[in-house]
C-alpha cells in the first residue's frame, strides 16, 4: 500500500534569544495510509504540536526544521514554495486546531469563516460557494444549520465551535486531516460525539487522519495505529489495540498505569495513591545523552545514559525503542 | 435602540452643561469687549455706558444665558460685537472651511496610515518595520508648529504654492475647473501639514493592534486553511483589529473642527481656528461660546460615532454569550 | 431526596451543608424580554469534615456555579449553605468576607488564575501579607514551607508563571490557596488541563493534604474516573438539580439513573479496546 505520507527523519529545532537551542523533534520517522487513523499520543514537551506544525510548515519565525523530509503524495512539503503550500493547505491537508475557541475569527459568522475555505480554493461563481457552504454546515449540523451558520464564535458552545472547525478542515475534501488535541476541553459526552464525526469522514470520505491528544483513552477503539512520542522521539509504535493494551515501552507503560480505571477502582484502592512516572518532563530540560526518558525511568539499565536507543522491530509493525528489547 | 437614546440624552445634558460652563467662564474673565474703546479718549464713557446697554452687558447672568438660549433656538447663535452680525452665520462659513480642510486630511491621513500600519505589523521586528518606527517616532517629536513653518518656507522657496488663504484673488472670475484646481493648490500646504502630524500616531497604533492580532490562534488556523495572504491580513487581521481603532476614528472625527487652529492661523486658512482666536483677544462673547459649542457637538457626536460604529463591528457587543 | 453525608465524621456536623439552594440568572437576549435561566434548582448535600465529595455532571449542568456559590463568589437567589454551623447566605458581607479565606477555589486553568507580571514568590507572599498575621521575616519561611508542602522547590521564587509547567503552576494554586488555611477546598476541574501524568500527581498530592491536614475537599469535574479514584461521594447533577448521589462504589457500580449510566458509558476508557459507538 502506497503511503499518503511519509515523515522521515523529521529534526525541528527552535531558536531562543540568547543564541541557544531547543531542539523539539530528533528523528520523527512514520508512515501513514490512505484513510488510516494514527494517534499520536504525547504529554506537554513531547514535540506533537511541533509536529503538527511542521507538516504543514507552520512553524513560528524562531523555528527551524533541520532535517528530515515530509512526502505527501511523494512530493517533499519541506522543498514546497509559499505560494504550492498555500494550495496544499487547507485543500489537500487540513489541520484542526485545539483550542476551539481561539481559533475562530471572533467578529466573523460561523459560515463566512467555511465559506473563506471554500473562496481560497475553489475557483468557481459566490452562489455556488455560499451554496456548497450551506450544505456542508447542513451535514455537520442537522436541524440546528441555519441558526449555527449565523452565529458568531461566542455564541455557540465548545462542541459546536469545534464542529464549525472541522467544517472548515473538509470544506474542501483534503485527504489528510491532522487534529491537534480537538477534544481538549470539551466534556466527554461531546467529546465522544466529536470522536465520532472523525470515525464518519474517515468511513464516507475514506480521509486520513493523524489524531494528536495526551490522553491515550480517547484512541481506544479509535486508532488505528498508535504513536508515542516521548522528548520529540517515537517512543513507540505499533497497532492501536496492542499498543494500548500490552504497551512495552516503559513510558507508555508508566503513563497508563498512572490513570485511574474507573471500572477497576475498589473501595479499597480509592482514594490511594496512584503509581505515577517521578519527575516533570516539562520542567526539566531533557538528557543530552542517552535516552531521553532515562531520568524517569523506572527500567533504567546501564547503557540508557550512555547511548540513545534505536527503533526495535517486536513484530506485526510494533517497534519500540528501548535497550530492553535490543538495539 | 435604549442604549442609543440613552447616550444620545446624555450627550444633550452634556452640550447643555457645557455652554453654561462657557458662558460662566467667558463672561467671568475680566474685561469684556468694550474695553478697548473705554481706552480711547475720543469716545465718551456714556457712549460705551450706552453700548453696553444695547448690547445688555449690564443684565445679570442668567437672564444672559436665557435670552442667548433663546437665540440659539432661533438659530442665531447670539450677536457678535465685531462683525456686527448674527454668530451663527459667521461660524458656519468658517466651520465649512475648516472641515474642508480637516475632511481631506483625515482622509488621507487614515488612507495612508491602515496599509503602512498592516504593512509594518507584517513585518514586526524586522528591519523595514524599524525604519518605520524611527520615521513615526521622528515626525511625531518635531512639533507641529516647526511643520506648518517649514512648509511655508518650502513654498516661499519653490513658489509653486500659494503661501496661504483659501483661494487667489480673482478666484471667482476663474471657470469651474479653474476654481478646483485653485482650491486644490490652497489645500495642499495646509492638507500636509495636518496629515504629517496626524501620522505617527495613527501608524503607530494600526501597527500596533494589527501586530498583536496577527499572533492570535485564530489567524494561525486560517493560514492553516490555506487562506491568501491579502484576505489573511485585511479581511482577518484588520477586521480583528478594528475595536482600538474604532475608538481612535471616534477621536479623529471629534477633533475635525478643534484640532486644525494652529496650521489655520499661521497658514492664513479662513477657519474656525483665527476666528476663534481673534474673538477671545478681543472678548467677542458670543462668537466665543458659539465656536466652543460648534466644537464640543463634533467631539461629543466624533464618540456617538464612534459607539455606532464598534456595535455594528464587534458582534461580542452586540449579542449575548451562547450556551457553554 | 435524602440528603446523606459522606463517611469519616459521623458524629461531627458535617463541614458544609448545602440545602435546596437556587440560582437565578436573567441573561438578555438581543431581541425579547429577560427569561429567567435556573442555573441552580434546589440543589442539597452535605460534605463531612475530612472527606471528599464529587460533584460530576454535564457542561451547563450547574457544578460551575454551585462552585462559585460556596465559595461565596456569587450569592445563591435562595436556599442555605451552612459551612461550620453558619449560613453563608444569611450572613452580612463583612462577616462573610471574614469566612471566605476559609473557603479556597482552585481553577481549571492555572494561568488565568496567576498573575503573569508577578514572579511565583509575590504571588505566595500575597496573601500571606494580606492575611496579616505575620511578621516580615516570617514571611519568606511560611512561603518556603508552602512550597515544600506542594512539591515544590524554593529555587522557582523568581520565576514567572509562564516559564513553569502545567502541573507547576496547579501547585503554585493550591500553594497559595494553602497560605489562608482553608478548611474547605473547592477544585473546580483542577485537573481537567492538565496531561494524564499530570493529573496522577497532582491527585496523589491532594490525597497526601488530606492525610496531613485534614482538608476537605469540593471536587468539580467531568471526569469520572478521576472521581471515582478521589471521592468517598459522589453527586450527579444535570440542569441544576442534584439527579442522583451516594457513596462512590454504589453511583458508579449500580447507577440509579439514566443520566449516570449515560455519563458512565461516555467515559473513554483504556480497557474497553473496542467500543460500540454511542447512540445519539
Amino acid at each position: 500500500m502506497v503511503p499518503i505520507l511519509e515523515v522521515q527523519d523529521l529534526h525541528v529545532s527552535y531558536s531562543l534569544p540568547g543564541g541557544a537551542s531547543y531542539a523539539a523533534l530528533a528523528g520523527v520517522s512514520f508512515q501513514l495510509g490512505a484513510a488510516e487513523i494514527l494517534g499520536v499520543l504525547g504529554e506537554s514537551g513531547s514535540g506533537k504540536s511541533t509536529l503538527a506544525a511542521s507538516l504543514l510548515k507552520l512553524l513560528p519565525s524562531n523555528g527551524n526544521i533541520s532535517k528530515g523530509s515530509v512526502l505527501f503524495e511523494s512530493k517533499d512539503l519541506l522543498c514546497a514554495s509559499a505560494g504550492e503550500l498555500q494550495q496544499i493547505r487547507g485543500k489537500r491537508i487540513s489541520l484542526v486546531y485545539q483550542e476551539p475557541s481561539v481559533a475562530l475569527h471572533p467578529a466573523l459568522r460561523a459560515s463566512e469563516q467555511v465559506f473563506q475555505v471554500l473562496a481560497a480554493h475553489e475557483s468557481v461563481g459566490k452562489s455556488t460557494l455560499r451554496k456548497k457552504t450551506r450544505q456542508l454546515l447542513a451535514s455537520l449540523f442537522l436541524k440546528e444549520a441555519d441558526r449555527i451558520s449565523n452565529s458568531y464564535p461566542h455564541q455557540l458552545s465548545g462542541g459546536q465551535r469545534q464542529r464549525v472547525l472541522i467544517a472548515q478542515a473538509i470544506a474542501c475534501r483534503p485527504s489528510l486531516l491532522i487534529a491537534d488535541e480537538p477534544t481538549a476541553m470539551l466534556d466527554p459526552t461531546t467529546q465522544r460525539e466529536i470522536l465520532g464525526v472523525f470515525r464518519t469522514l474517515r468511513d464516507e470520505l475514506g480521509l486520513a487522519m493523524i489524531f494528536i491528544t495526551h490522553n491515550p483513552a480517547l484512541l481506544a477503539g479509535f486508532a488505528d495505529r498508535v504513536l508515542v512520542l516521548y522528548g520529540g522521539r517515537v517512543a513507540e509504535l505499533g497497532p492501536g489495540r496492542t499498543v494500548l493494551s500490552s504497551p512495552r515501552h516503559p513510558y507508555t507503560r508508566a503513563l497508563f498505569q498512572s490513570m485511574p480505571q474507573i471500572l477497576e477502582t475498589t473501595d479499597n484502592q480509592r482514594k490511594t495513591k496512584l503509581p505515577v512516572i517521578a519527575g516533570d518532563s516539562s520542567a526539566t530540560p531533557l538528557p543530552l545523552e542517552g535516552c531521553v526518558f532515562e531520568p524517569r525511568c523506572p527500567d533504567r539499565m546501564e547503557d540508557c545514559r550512555k547511548r540513545e536507543p534505536v527503533l526495535v522491530n517486536l513484530g506485526e509493525s510494533h517497534t519500540v525503542s528501548c535497550f530492553k528489547y535490543g538495539g | 435602540m435604549r442604549f442609543f437614546l440613552r447616550r444620545l440624552s446624555h450627550a444633550f445634558v452634556l452640550l447643555v452643561g457645557v455652554s453654561i460652563l462657557a458662558f460662566l467662564f467667558t463672561t467671568l474673565a475680566p474685561g469684556n469687549y468694550f474695553d478697548e474703546m473705554r481706552l480711547n479718549p475720543q469716545i465718551s464713557p456714556e457712549t460705551v455706558a450706552a453700548l453696553r446697554v444695547q448690547y445688555q452687558l449690564d443684565r445679570p447672568l442668567p437672564l444672559r444665558y436665557a435670552s442667548w438660549m433663546n437665540s440659539v433656538l432661533h438659530g442665531q447663535m447670539g450677536f457678535s460685537f465685531a462683525y456686527n452680525s448674527p454668530v451663527a452665520p459667521l461660524l458656519f462659513v468658517r466651520a465649512r472651511n475648516t472641515l474642508l480642510l480637516t475632511i481631506t486630511a483625515t482622509l488621507i491621513a487614515w488612507g495612508i496610515a491602515l496599509p503602512l500600519g498592516v504593512w509594518s505589523a507584517e513585518r514586526f521586528g524586522r528591519l523595514p518595520d524599524r525604519l518605520l518606527s524611527w520615521a513615526t517616532a521622528a515626525l511625531l517629536v518635531i512639533p507641529d508648529l516647526a511643520i506648518a513653518l517649514g512648509l511655508l518656507v518650502f513654498a516661499v522657496r519653490t513658489g509653486r504654492f500659494p503661501t496661504g488663504g483659501m483661494t487667489s484673488l480673482d478666484f471667482a472670475s476663474l471657470p469651474l475647473s479653474g476654481k478646483l484646481r485653485d482650491l486644490a493648490l490652497h489645500l495642499t500646504l495646509p492638507v500636509t501639514a495636518l496629515v504629517l502630524s496626524a501620522l505617527p500616531l495613527l501608524i503607530r497604533h494600526v501597527r500596533a493592534a494589527v501586530a498583536e492580532v496577527l499572533n492570535a490562534p485564530f489567524m494561525l488556523a486560517a493560514r492553516g486553511h490555506g487562506i491568501p495572504r491579502q484576505t489573511l491580513l485585511y479581511r482577518y487581521a484588520l477586521w480583528a483589529a478594528a475595536n482600538p481603532l474604532i475608538s481612535l476614528f471616534g477621536f479623529s472625527i471629534g477633533v475635525l473642527l478643534s484640532g486644525s487652529l494652529l496650521v489655520e492661523v499661521v497658514m492664513s486658512w479662513p477657519g474656525l481656528g483665527p476666528l476663534l482666536l481673534e474673538s477671545i483677544l478681543s472678548r467677542d462673547l458670543y462668537v466665543v461660546i458659539g465656536g466652543v459649542l460648534l466644537s464640543t457637538i463634533f467631539l461629543v457626536s466624533g464618540n456617538f460615532v464612534a459607539d455606532i460604529l464598534l456595535y455594528w463591528a464587534d458582534p461580542r457587543i452586540r449579542t449575548e454569550s451562547g450556551p457553554k | 431526596m435524602e440528603v446523606e453525608t459522606s463517611h469519616g465524621g459521623q458524629n461531627m456536623q458535617p463541614l458544609l451543608k448545602v440545602e435546596k439552594v437556587v440560582k437565578a440568572y436573567y441573561p438578555k437576549s438581543a431581541a425579547g424580554p429577560r427569561e429567567k435561566l435556573l442555573a441552580l434548582d434546589g440543589v442539597s448535600f452535605a460534605i463531612a469534615q475530612g472527606g471528599t465529595l464529587a460533584v460530576v455532571g454535564e457542561s451547563g449542568s450547574g457544578k460551575s456555579t454551585l462552585g462559585s456559590c460556596i465559595s461565596c463568589l456569587e450569592i445563591p437567589t435562595s436556599g442555605s449553605i451552612w459551612f461550620e454551623g453558619r449560613d453563608l447566605v444569611a450572613l452580612r458581607e463583612g462577616e462573610r468576607r471574614r469566612v471566605r479565606p476559609r473557603i479556597q477555589l482552585i481553577f481549571q486553568d492555572p494561568s488565568n488564575s496567576l498573575n503573569p507580571r508577578w514572579s511565583v514568590e509575590e504571588i505566595l507572599l500575597e496573601p500571606l501579607i494580606l492575611q496579616g498575621r505575620l511578621k516580615r521575616e516570617e514571611l519568606k519561611h511560611r512561603a518556603v514551607a508552602l512550597m515544600a508542602e506542594v512539591g515544590l522547590s524554593a529555587e522557582l521564587f523568581q520565576r514567572w508563571p509562564a516559564q513553569l509547567s502545567g502541573g507547576q503552576r496547579q501547585r503554585l494554586a493550591i500553594a497559595r490557596a494553602l497560605a489562608l488555611e482553608p478548611k474547605l477546598l473547592i477544585l473546580d476541574e483542577a485537573l481537567s488541563a492538565l496531561d494524564c501524568s499530570v493529573q496522577a500527581q497532582i491527585a496523589n498530592l491532594l490525597i497526601e493534604l488530606q492525610r496531613t491536614l485534614g482538608m476537605t475537599y469540593l471536587f468539580i469535574t467531568h471526569d469520572l474516573a478521576m472521581a471515582a479514584h478521589l471521592a468517598d461521594e459522589i453527586v450527579v447533577m444535570n440542569r441544576g438539580r442534584v439527579v442522583e448521589q451516594g457513596p462512590a462504589e454504589k453511583v458508579l457500580r449500580h447507577p440509579k439513573e439514566e443520566i449516570t449510566r449515560h455519563l458512565l458509558a461516555a467515559m473513554p476508557s483504556l480497557n474497553r479496546a473496542v467500543r460500540p459507538p454511542l447512540e445519539l
